[in-house]
C-alpha cells in the first residue's frame, strides 16, 4: 500500500491528447475517476481506450495535458517508479505480456522477482494464485502452449502478484471462450471480495460484461461520451440494453440509424456443398489438435465454429484452405478434394487468419491494391473494386494510414476486405470478430447475410460471440478436437434445455470436461483471505540486483529453451575459428608462371630452372607469342610472365647488358608485392650465382643482412592468425546476441513488462547482458582451449591476463550489442546494424591483418579507440610474444572502460516508455 | 507462374523497405562511407610500417640508410638503443627493428663481411614479407651507392624489368575498394532476402500469401528481384561515384558485363539467403546462421588472401560458393578487362549455384512454415 489512506480519485486526466503521426487518438480528455470501483471503459474500437489505459499505466510517454495517477504525476519519473508497483498493467492481446517459451511458473516467477519478493514468498503467492486461477495443474506448461483463456489467466495471475491498488486490463476477455470468460469474471469478482480497495480498470468490446461495472466511461473518436453508472446510462438514454444505450449515445447519424440485422432465411439445396470434411484429422507428434471431424456444408449456407481457445478450430480451417495436410481424412472444395497447387480454387476462396496478416509496411490503399493484383482482377477494374470495398467497411478515412496505426477493430475490417476482394464464392473467416465492437460487428454480419443470401457465398466463420452464433444457419461446437454437436442453434439449445446458446454451449463444455471445471469454480469462492495479504516489503531502490537476477535467470532460461541459438551460439564460433584459422594464409604459394623463351639455351633453360624448382611457383605450358601471354595474362591463368630476350646466353657471355622482363599480375596487390619479391630474389641469387661462375668467388656480396623473424619463427600463418582471430569472434557473436534479445522483445511486445516494472533501465541492460556475459566467457575458454590444443599453438604468456582480458572484453562486446539495440527497434534493423558495425571495424581496423600503426585517416581513429585492438594486442603478446601482466598491463586499461562505458551510454538512450 | 504477381509483391517488398529507414541508411552507409574509409585506410601493401633503427655504428652510412626509410612505406624511423628493442616489439610498437653493429662502415671498407640484423615481428603476416623484402633492398641500394662494394658493378649484366600489369603501382586502394563493394553485395543481399523472408513468417503474412493464387516459387522471385534490384543499383552507383569518382580507381573492363556478372552473383546470394531463412527458425536463429556463413563467405573467397594459398580442400569446398566466382570474374573484368569469352564459365557456375539453392528453397518453403 501507497499511503494508509486511500485517494479519492484513482486518475485523474485533465485536457490529455494524444495523437499517432497525424491521427488523434485522445482529444482533450478530462476525467476523474474514483477510486476503489470498477471502471468499464466502453466504445468503438479505435476511440482511444488503449492509449488511454496506458497513459494511466505509465507505459507510454504524455503528450499534452496532465494525468494524476494515486496521487501524483505520471509525469515525473520519481512518481512513476514510485506507483508502479501499485499499478498492474494487462495489455491488449492475448498473452502479449508474456514469455511463450517459460513454463506458467516461470513467468509468474518472473513477474513476482521484477517486484523486489523473496523466493518464499513469491512461491506462496504464486501456488495460491495459480490455484485461485485454475491454473494449479499446468505450471509445467509453456505459456506460448496454453488456450487464450489460460494466457489471460496466466497475465492476471502475474499481474495479481504485487497486491496491486491498481489493476488495469485492456480487454482481457477478447477471443476468449464463454466457459473461459466466466471464470474470468468471477476470478475478478472474488479478488475485489479479498481486496475492497482495489481500483479495476477494464477496457471492453463486449456490452454484455459492461453490465457487471460500477462505473462506465463511454468514449468515442478520443472524446468522452458519458460517465455513470450502468443503471444511469440506460437512465440517461432509455434504452433497455447498454448496446442500445451505447448506440443512442453516439453523436453520428449512421449509428443511430443502426438496426439488428434480421436472421437469416433458410432454404438448402441438400446435394450442393460447397465445403465437406470427412474424418479430418491432424496431429503434431503425439499431439491430436483435430481429431475425427466431418461436417458439410451447403453452398450459401453460414456456417459458424464455436469452441475455446485452442480446440482445434484455426487447424481445421487451415487444413480447408490446404495451409496444413491432414494427417488423415479427406477435405473437399466444391466436391474436388483440397490441393495446395490447384490455383483455380485458391481463387474461389477467401481466407482471414485470425492473427492480423497484412502488411504493416503497405497503407490500406496498398494492401487492397497488392491483394486485388495478386487475386488477378483486371487492372482496369481494381480503383472501382477498392472504392467499393473501402465504402462498404468505413475505410474511406484511413486509406493512406499504415495498419500498426489503426485500431483492432478497423484492422478487422480491413482484413475482411482484402478476402473479399476477389469475390470469392467461399470465405472462410477465423474470428473476424474478436475485438471489434457491437456496431462494427453488426454491419460486418449485414455484410455476410448479404453475400451469403444474394450472392449465395458460402461463410465459414468461427467466432466466441452467442449473439453471432445465433445468426448462423449452423453451427459446430468444438472443444479439444473433437466436434461436440453440429445443427441449429435453436436445436442445440433446446437439446439441452437452455434459456441461452451460452449456456447450452457451457453445458457441452462441463459435460466434456467432468468435474474438473465444478473444482475450479469452488476453489474460485473460497481462496483464502489471508495469502492475499499485501506484500510486507515492497522497497524502492534505485538498483536491486534481485531485478537485474530476475532479468538474467529468464533471458538464460528462454535461451536453454531454443537449443539451437544456445548450441550455435557455442559452437559457432569454434566453427568459424577453423575456417578462418585453416584458411587465411598469408603464405603465398603455387603460383602459376610461364615463360616466353626467346633464347632458348641452357642458360636461359637454367635461368627458368630456378623459378620452377622453388616451392612458390608452378609452371605452366610456355607463352607462344606476346597475344599469347596477354590473353593468358587477362583470364587470370598466369600470375608471373617471364620473357628471356634472344641472345640472352650469348650476351652474358659476352659481358653485355641484358634484360630479362617479367610481368606480375596486379590485380590482388598484395599477391603481386609478394610475388615481386621473390622473382627479385631469385633474380639476385642467381646472377650471382653466375657472377661467381664467371668472376669467382670475388664476386660475392661483401655484407649480409641476417633477418631474425620474432615470435613465429617459421612464419606459420596460423600461429600469427589464431590469436588475432579469437578478438574477432568475441566480438560478433556476444553483440549480436545481445542486440536481438532487446530488439526481439521491442518487435514482440513483452518489451512492455520493462515499461511498467520497477525494474530501471540499468538493472534492465545488465540482467540481459549477464547471461551473453557468461556465454561469451565460456566462448572465450573454447577458442582458447582449441587454439592450444587442436591448432597447436603455443601459448607463452600470461593465463590469468588473457583471461582478465577476455572477461572484460566479452562485457565490451554484449555492451556493444545492447547499445545497438538500444536505438534500433526491428530484429533486421538490429542484425543488419551490428554485423555492419562489428565485422568491418574488427578485420579491417583493429590490427588483425594490418597494424593499427600502419592505418591512416578514419580508420586510424577507429583503430584507436575500437577496444578490438586493445585485445588483439593482449592476445598476441601473450600467445606469441611470451608477454605478462606488466607488459600489456596498459591495453587493459580501454578494456576496463569501454564495457562500462557503453551501458552507460546504453541506459541513456533506452526509452523507459513508449511513445 | 506470371510476371505481373511477382511484379507486384516485388514492389511490396521495395514498399516495405522505404518504411525502414534505419535500413537504408546501413545501405547507404555500406555502399558508400564504408567502402571509401575502408579503401582509404590502407593505400598501399606496405604502408607506414613501424621501423626503429639501433644504430651501433653511427657512421656516415649508417646514418644513411636510416635516412632511407621514407613515407608513405614507412614511418620515419625511430632511433633506439639495443635495450629498448625487445620491449617495443613485445608491445608491438615496432615491426621492424634494424641493427647496425659498430664498426659496419669500416668493417665493410675492409671487406670483413659485416651482418646486419633486421628484427621482424612475425605475427604481423601482412607487413612482414613484403616489409622485410623492402628492407633488404633499401640496406643493398644505399651500401652499393656508398660505393665501398666495387664489385657490385661488376655483375653478370643481367638485369630484371619487373613490371605489374593492371595495377602497375600495385595500389592496394583499387583491390580494396572493389572488394568491399563484392563484399557488401553478398551481405547485403543475404540479410536483405533472408529478414524478409523470416519477418513474413514471423508476422503470419506468409500464410496469407499462401493461400492466395500464389506458388512459392513466385513469392521468392519476388524477393529476390526486388532486394537484389536495390543492390544492383547500389552497387552500381557505388562504383561509379565513389570508386570510379572519388576514389579515382580506374576500371579497366566492361561496366556491363560486371553489372551482369554482379546480378547473376545476386541471384544466387539471395537465393542462398532465403534458404538459410527457411533453415532457421528465429530471426536470432538467423543472426547467427549469417555469422557463420558470412564470415567464411569473405574471407575465404579470395577477397582478403589469396585462393591458391588456401589449403586444397577449402580450395574445392569453396568453389560451392558464389563469392569465389564472383571475386575471379570481378577480378578478371575490372581489373584486366577481360570480356565474355574469358569469364563465361564463371557466369555458368553462378547460376548453377543460384539454381541450386533456388530449388533446396522451395522444397523446404511449405515445410519450413508448419
Amino acid at each position: 500500500m501507497l499511503d494508509p489512506a486511500q485517494p479519492v480519485h484513482a486518475a485523474r486526466l485533465k485536457t490529455v491528447r494524444h495523437a499517432y503521426g497525424k491521427r488523434v487518438a485522445l482529444n482533450d480528455v478530462t476525467l476523474d475517476i474514483p477510486a476503489g470501483r470498477m471502471i468499464g471503459f466502453i466504445g468503438p474500437d479505435g476511440v482511444g481506450k488503449s492509449t488511454l489505459l496506458s497513459l494511466i499505466a505509465g507505459a507510454r510517454v504524455i503528450q499534452t495535458g496532465d494525468v494524476e495517477v494515486l496521487g501524483g504525476d505520471m509525469r515525473s519519473s520519481s512518481h512513476r517508479s514510485h506507483v508502479c508497483p501499485a499499478i498492474a498493467y494487462m495489455p491488449q492481446g492475448l498473452g502479449k505480456n508474456l514469455y511463450p517459451t517459460l513454463s506458467v511458473f516461470e513467468n509468474a516467477d518472473f513477474f513476482g522477482s521484477l517486484f523486489g519478493q523473496g523466493r518464499e514468498e513469491r512461491q506462496r503467492r504464486i501456488h495460491s494464485l495459480l490455484k485461485l486461477t485454475g491454473l494449479s495443474g499446468f505450471e509445467d506448461r509453456p505459456a506460448g502452449k496454453l488456450s487464450g483463456g489460460m494466457k489471460q489467466k496466466l497475465g492476471l495471475c502475474c499481474a495479481l502478484l504485487h497486491d496491486p491498488d491498481l489493476l488495469i486490463l485492456d480487454e482481457p476477455t477478447t477471443g476468449v471462450d464463454p466457459l473461459s470468460r466466466r471464470q474470468f469474471w468471477h476470478l475478478i469478482d472474488s479478488i475485489r471480495r479479498e481486496r475492497p480497495n482495489i481500483s479495476v480498470m477494464v477496457a471492453t468490446a463486449y456490452m454484455e460484461e459492461a453490465a457487471r461495472f460500477e462505473w462506465l466511461v463511454a468514449l468515442d473518436s478520443g472524446k468522452v461520451l458519458a460517465t455513470g453508472t450502468p443503471a444511469d446510462l440506460l437512465a440517461k438514454t432509455g434504452a433497455s440494453t447498454l448496446d442500445e444505450a451505447f448506440i443512442a449515445l453516439m453523436p453520428d447519424q449512421d449509428h443511430q440509424k443502426h438496426r439488428p440485422p434480421p436472421s437469416p432465411a433458410l432454404s438448402f439445396d441438400d446435394t450442393d456443398f460447397a465445403i465437406e470434411a470427412d474424418g479430418l484429422t491432424m496431429r503434431f507428434g503425439n499431439f491430436t489438435a483435430v481429431d475425427n471431424a466431418s461436417f458439410r456444408i451447403h453452398r450459401g449456407e453460414i456456417f459458424g465454429f464455436l469452441g475455446s481457445n485452442g480446440c482445434g478450430k484455426t487447424t481445421t480451417m487451415k487444413m480447408l484452405t490446404g495451409l496444413l495436410p491432414a494427417s488423415s481424412g479427406t477435405a473437399r472444395l466444391f466436391g474436388k478434394p483440397v490441393d495446395p497447387r490447384d490455383m483455380e480454387i485458391r481463387r474461389r476462396v477467401g481466407y482471414m487468419s485470425q492473427a492480423f496478416s497484412l502488411y504493416t509496411e503497405l497503407t490500406v490503399r496498398q494492401n487492397l491494391e497488392l491483394h486485388a493484383r495478386l487475386f488477378r482482377l483486371a487492372p482496369s477494374a481494381i480503383p472501382a473494386r477498392i472504392l467499393e470495398l473501402a465504402r462498404r467497411f468505413q475505410l474511406l478515412d484511413v486509406m493512406e494510414a499504415l495498419p500498426d496505426a489503426l485500431p483492432l477493430g478497423i484492422r478487422q475490417r480491413l482484413s475482411l476486405a482484402v478476402a473479399l476482394v476477389h469475390s470469392p464464392e467461399i470465405l472462410i473467416l477465423d474470428e473476424p470478430t474478436s475485438g471489434v465492437d457491437p456496431i462494427a460487428r453488426d454491419q460486418l454480419w449485414e455484410l455476410l447475410i448479404e453475400l451469403s443470401r444474394k450472392e449465395k457465398v458460402t461463410i465459414f466463420i468461427s467466432t466466441h460471440f452467442m449473439n453471432e452464433a445465433e445468426r448462423c444457419d449452423r453451427i459446430s461446437l468444438m472443444h479439444a478436437g473433437h466436434v461436440l454437436v453440429t445443427d441449429t442453434p435453436a436445436a442445440i439449445r433446446e437439446s439441452r434445455n437452455a434459456a441461452t446458446l451460452e449456456d447450452a454451449f457451457i453445458g457441452y463444455l462441463e459435460d466434456e470436461i467432468g468435474a474438473q471445471a465444478q473444482d475450479e469454480a469452488e476453489v474460485t469462492l473460497e481462496a483464502p483471505a489471508q495469502q492475499l495479504s499485501p506484500a510486507d516489503a515492497r522497497r524502492r531502490r534505485l538498483f536491486d540486483p534481485r531485478r537485474v537476477w530476475s532479468f538474467s535467470r529468464r533471458e538464460t532460461l528462454e535461451l536453454r529453451r531454443d537449443p539451437i541459438r544456445a548450441t550455435l551460439a557455442l559452437v559457432g564460433s569454434v566453427i568459424l575459428m577453423f575456417v578462418i584459422g585453416y584458411g587465411i594464409n598469408m603464405d603465398v604459394e603455387a603460383l602459376t608462371f610461364a615463360v616466353l623463351d626467346r633464347d632458348n639455351t641452357s642458360t636461359s633453360r637454367d635461368y627458368v630452372a630456378d623459378i620452377s624448382g622453388s616451392r612458390y611457383f608452378i609452371e605452366q605450358p610456355p607463352i607462344q607469342d606476346y597475344a599469347d601471354l596477354d590473353r593468358r595474362m587477362r583470364e587470370g591463368s598466369l600470375s608471373l610472365a617471364v620473357e628471356i630476350p634472344p641472345g640472352f646466353a650469348e650476351r652474358i657471355a659476352r659481358g653485355s647488358n641484358v634484360e630479362v622482363g617479367a610481368w606480375i599480375d596486379g590485380a590482388m596487390p598484395q599477391r603481386a608485392e609478394t610475388i615481386r619479391g621473390y622473382v627479385q630474389g631469385m633474380h639476385a641469387s642467381w646472377t650471382a650465382r653466375q657472377a661467381r661462375a664467371l668472376y669467382g668467388d670475388a664476386a660475392a656480396a661483401s655484407f649480409a643482412i641476417e633477418t631474425r623473424f620474432r615470435y613465429n619463427p617459421g612464419i606459420e600463418s596460423l600461429i600469427a592468425m589464431v590469436p588475432a582471430v579469437i578478438p574477432l569472434l568475441l566480438l560478433l557473436i556476444p553483440a549480436i546476441l545481445a542486440a536481438l534479445s532487446v530488439v526481439r522483445e521491442k518487435e514482440l511486445g513483452s518489451i512492455i513488462n520493462f515499461y511498467v516494472t520497477p525494474v530501471t533501465r540499468l538493472e534492465f541492460l545488465l540482467g540481459k547482458q549477464a547471461p551473453y556475459l557468461a556465454l561469451g566467457v565460456a566462448n572465450a575458454v573454447l577458442l582458447w582451449l582449441f587454439a592450444v590444443f587442436v591448432f597447436q599453438v603455443p601459448f607463452t604468456g600470461s593465463l590469468p591476463t588473457f583471461a582478465l582480458a577476455a572477461v572484460l572484453y566479452v562485457a565490451f562486446s554484449t555492451a556493444f550489442g545492447l547499445l545497438v539495440s538500444s536505438f534500433l527497434s526491428s530484429q533486421i534493423a538490429a542484425i543488419f546494424g551490428t554485423t555492419m558495425m562489428t565485422i568491418i571495424p574488427a578485420t579491417q581496423f583493429s590490427g588483425m591483418m594490418d597494424p593499427v600503426s600502419s592505418l591512416q585517416g578514419f580508420g586510424a581513429w577507429i583503430g584507436a579507440i575500437y577496444p578490438t585492438t586493445y585485445f588483439n594486442i593482449i592476445s598476441r603478446g601473450t600467445f606469441s610474444k611470451a608477454l605478462t601482466f606488466d607488459d600489456v598491463g596498459g591495453a587493459l586499461l580501454p578494456l576496463l572502460i569501454a564495457g562500462p562505458l557503453l551501458i552507460a551510454i546504453a541506459a541513456r538512450l533506452l526509452k523507459k516508455q513508449a511513445r | 507462374m506470371r510476371f505481373g504477381t511477382i511484379f507486384h509483391l516485388g514492389v511490396k517488398e521495395l514498399r516495405g523497405l522505404l518504411r525502414e529507414p534505419a535500413l537504408i541508411a546501413f545501405i547507404l552507409y555500406a555502399f558508400t562511407i564504408a567502402v571509401y574509409t575502408e579503401a582509404k585506410a590502407v593505400p598501399e601493401t606496405l604502408n607506414n610500417a613501424p621501423i626503429a633503427i639501433v644504430d651501433e655504428d653511427n657512421s656516415p652510412l649508417s646514418r644513411r640508410i636510416a635516412d632511407s626509410f621514407l613515407p608513405p612505406y614507412f614511418k620515419p624511423p625511430i632511433m633506439i638503443s639495443t635495450a629498448e628493442m625487445d620491449a617495443r616489439m613485445d608491445a608491438g610498437t615496432d615491426t621492424f627493428a634494424l641493427d647496425i653493429p659498430p664498426n659496419f662502415q669500416s668493417d665493410l671498407i675492409a671487406g670483413k663481411a659485416p651482418v646486419i640484423q633486421l628484427n621482424v615481428d612475425a605475427t604481423r603476416m601482412t607487413q612482414a614479407f613484403s616489409g622485410s623484402g623492402y628492407i633488404q633492398n633499401i640496406v643493398a641500394t644505399e651500401v652499393g651507392e656508398f660505393g665501398a662494394t666495387d664489385a657490385a658493378g661488376a655483375g653478370s649484366g643481367v638485369g630484371l624489368t619487373l613490371r605489374a600489369r593492371f595495377n602497375p603501382e600495385l595500389n592496394q586502394m583499387w583491390f580494396a575498394s572493389v572488394m568491399n563493394v563484392i563484399t557488401n553485395v553478398t551481405m547485403l543481399s543475404i540479410i536483405l532476402t533472408g529478414t524478409a523472408l523470416i519477418r513474413e513468417r514471423e508476422h503470419g503474412t506468409v500464410e496469407h500469401l499462401l493461400v492466395m493464387p500464389l506458388t512459392p516459387f513466385e513469392i521468392m522471385a519476388a524477393k529476390v528481384w526486388s532486394m537484389g534490384l536495390v543492390v544492383l543499383v547500389t552497387t552500381f552507383l557505388s562504383l561509379i561515384v565513389v570508386v570510379q569518382g572519388l576514389l579515382q580507381v580506374p576500371i579497366e573492363g566492361s561496366l556491363a558485363l560486371f553489372m551482369a556478372g554482379a546480378a547473376v552473383h545476386l541471384l544466387a546470394t539471395s537465393a542462398m539467403g532465403i534458404a538459410l531463412a527457411t533453415i532457421a527458425g528465429t530471426m536470432p536463429q538467423f543472426g547467427l546462421l549469417l555469422m557463420l556463413v558470412l564470415l567464411p563467405l569473405q574471407i575465404l573467397s579470395g577477397a582478403t588472401t589469396p585462393r591458391e594459398s588456401m589449403p586444397e580442400i577449402i580450395q574445392t569446398i569453396m568453389l560451392a560458393a558464389p563469392n569465389t566466382h564472383f571475386i575471379l570474374l570481378a577480378q578478371a573484368i575490372l581489373y584486366r578487362g577481360a570480356g565474355l569469352s574469358v569469364v563465361w564459365p564463371q557466369f555458368v557456375w553462378l547460376a548453377a549455384i543460384a539454381l541450386i539453392f533456388f530449388v533446396f528453397s522451395l522444397r523446404s518453403f511449405r515445410r519450413s512454415l508448419v
